[in-house]
């Protein structure tokens, strides 16, 4: 296994403020990574420190084996990051910027690449349309954009998809997901959830500046809490020996049990049976990303360092 | 040398773009200057024997123009980027401080140069000035405009607003250009005041650029040219080290 980007040590203060405090953690070669947590967390610190937009307190990170201080040009030839914020530059076209762009990477001719990035994004028709024009979904795209043109090994996306409409979310994701297939290692911040658990192999979150986990993400899929059960009923009020499995009722009219395994399952269903409850509807819920996500959120875990 | 050339091609385009008012509006601003100063003074003023206020207010009126406009192209090309934020586009890919430096400075040393020359062909129309040494002309016209570009630099670094490069610009390159000997020779004014005027750079820098075109001046062109010459180096390994520490820039 080949390591793309390894964060050792990492810390920053800002003031007396700890942004980070000694995250360390290793992103493999055709990863499709994602960095999770909630607002505050740190991720977007710790991406510009990635990309030498910030410098660490202490801690070294290096990209496909390459200092993001000491061989900066290296390393930053090495990644490509789509950062958080909004930002274009007014003067100038949506081919021009990715022209721009290109040269600073030190490429000349680059258009064949960028037209086929850009008609991987939808984005053909406003080749020539001013940055300033553009609705704030489309400069978005023009920023992936941005961040592809010099075929970085390692592409890095802080929330990519807010403020992007459904379809393109679809085109965009089915582009990345390509690059990934062919090899390029990929980083993904987001705050949809499904997305991270749809997309990514491995996860890592971030909790106040702390990694609280690193995992696969099947490993992470099949922790914390079980399934449950949810039931329509024909009666509302359960066998005495089901009490104890209640865990609420939802507003349309479903009590959800707990259902720690299958073979629970059958045992239920057969209790109701025997009490003459016939059951109407039943659903078998499975814990997602989210649900982990705000388990892991709300303990108080110790840091993984 | 593409990260380079591509950013310095970008830093042109940026201004050439809006050229109406980063060359145009510039160069009439000026005309006006000549025009009034001119029309006021030409009778009554002969700052050097034989040379007339006009002529004598020309190269200087050009190279006033010519430094506010070198400040004006990078302080303002890095406050925008900043507090629009694109400048991180400028700061993920490898370009180097050096590089940085150099494209920065030599766009904003072009619009000057651009400006300068048009304010200059411009008032050929009021008076002709002589030729004497276009090689000075050369040499201060170039550290002129890179000295105020670097400055530039520096006043587009340290401003996090808008109204903190305003001050910049006014309370320094103002006071710094207008105080210069633009308007008359500093030889017309009291020993106290010419003490002052011996104390500030851009003196020498419009002094010695003068002293191309009419061989004569207020100080010895070889002394302007040291004083300056000694700015401008200072300035360049500043603003070197400014950029490659990242001050203001990465955090
Ligand atoms: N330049 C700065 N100066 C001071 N504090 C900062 C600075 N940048 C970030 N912080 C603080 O560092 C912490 C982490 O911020 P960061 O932007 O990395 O969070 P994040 O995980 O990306 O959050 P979000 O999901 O909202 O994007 C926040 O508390 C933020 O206020
Ligand atoms: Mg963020």
């Amino acid at each position: 296994m080949t390591i793309a980007i390894r964060f050792a040590g990492i810390s920053k203060q800002y003031g007396t403020f700890q942004a980070l405090n000694d995250v360390s953690f290793n992103v493999a070669e055709g990863d499709f990574f994602a960095l999770l947590g909630p607002n505050g967390a740190g991720k977007t610190t710790l991406i510009s420190i990635l990309g030498g937009l910030t410098h660490a307190s202490c801690g070294e990170v290096t990209v496909m084996g390459h200092d993001v201080q000491r061989d900066y040009r290296q390393a930053r030839r090495a990644v490509g990051i789509v950062p958080q914020e909004l930002v274009f530059d007014p003067f100038f076209t949506v081919r021009e910027t990715l022209q721009f762009q290109s040269g600073y990477f030190g490429l000349r001719s680059n258009d064949d690449w960028i037209d086929e990035i850009l008609a991987n994004l939808g984005l053909s028709e406003k080749a020539d349309t001013n940055m300033r024009a553009l609705s704030g979904g489309m400069k978005r795209r023009v920023m992936v954009a941005q961040a592809l043109v010099h075929r970085p090994p390692v592409i890095v996306l802080d929330e990519p998809t807010a403020g992007v409409d459904v379809a393109l979310r679809q085109t965009l994701w089915a582009f990345i997901r390509r690059l990934n297939t062919d090899g390029h290692t990929i980083v993904l911040t987001t705050h949809y959830l499904e997305e991270a658990e749809e997309l990514c192999n491995r996860i890592a979150m971030l909790k106040q500046g702390r990694l609280i986990a690193l995992e696969e993400k099947h490993q992470l899929m099949n922790r914390g809490r079980s399934r449950s059960l949810l039931l329509k009923l024909s009666s509302d009020t359960l066998p005495e020996s089901l009490q104890g499995k209640l865990i609420g009722r939802t507003d349309d009219g479903y009590l959800e049990l707990k259902l720690p395994d299958c073979s629970a399952l059958e045992q239920i269903l057969a209790t109701l049976g025997n009490a003459g409850i016939s059951v109407r509807d039943i659903q078998i819920s499975k814990p997602d990303l989210e649900d982990i996500f705000l388990e892991m959120m709300q303990t108080p875990a110790p840091s993984l360092s | 040398m593409t990260g380079f050339y591509t950013l310095f091609y970008k830093e042109i385009l940026r201004f050439w773009k809006v050229s109406f008012q980063t060359v145009a509006a510039p160069v009439l601003t000026s005309l006006l200057y000549l025009l009034v100063f001119a029309h006021v003074l030409d009778a009554h003023v002969e700052p050097y024997p034989g040379v007339r206020y006009t002529a004598f207010l020309i190269p200087g009126l050009a190279m006033m123009t010519l430094l506010q406009n070198a400040f004006a192209n990078t302080s303002s090309s890095l406050i925008q980027s900043k507090i629009t934020g694109n400048i991180v586009y400028i700061l993920l890919p490898p370009l180097s401080h050096l590089e940085f430096f150099s494209a920065y400075v030599l766009a904003a040393m072009l619009r000057g140069l651009m400006v300068g020359t048009g304010v200059f062909i411009a008032a050929l129309y009021f008076a002709i000035p002589s030729f004497a040494y276009p090689l000075w002309i050369l040499a201060f016209a170039l550290i002129g405009s890179a000295t105020m570009a670097m400055l530039g630099i520096i006043a587009g670094i340290w401003a996090e607003k808008f109204d903190q490069l305003a001050a910049f610009q006014n309370f320094l390159i103002m006071p710094l250009t207008f105080l210069s000997g633009v308007f008359y020779s500093v030889h017309s004014l009291p020993a106290f005041w010419q003490q002052v005027s011996h104390a500030n750079p851009v003196f020498y820098i419009i002094d010695g650029f003068r002293y191309g075109f009419f061989g004569v001046s207020d100080a010895s062109p070889w002394l302007s040219l040291g004083v300056t010459g000694s700015c401008a180096v200072v300035l360049a390994a500043g603003t070197l080290r400014l950029l490659a520490s990242g001050y203001k820039l990465r955090h």
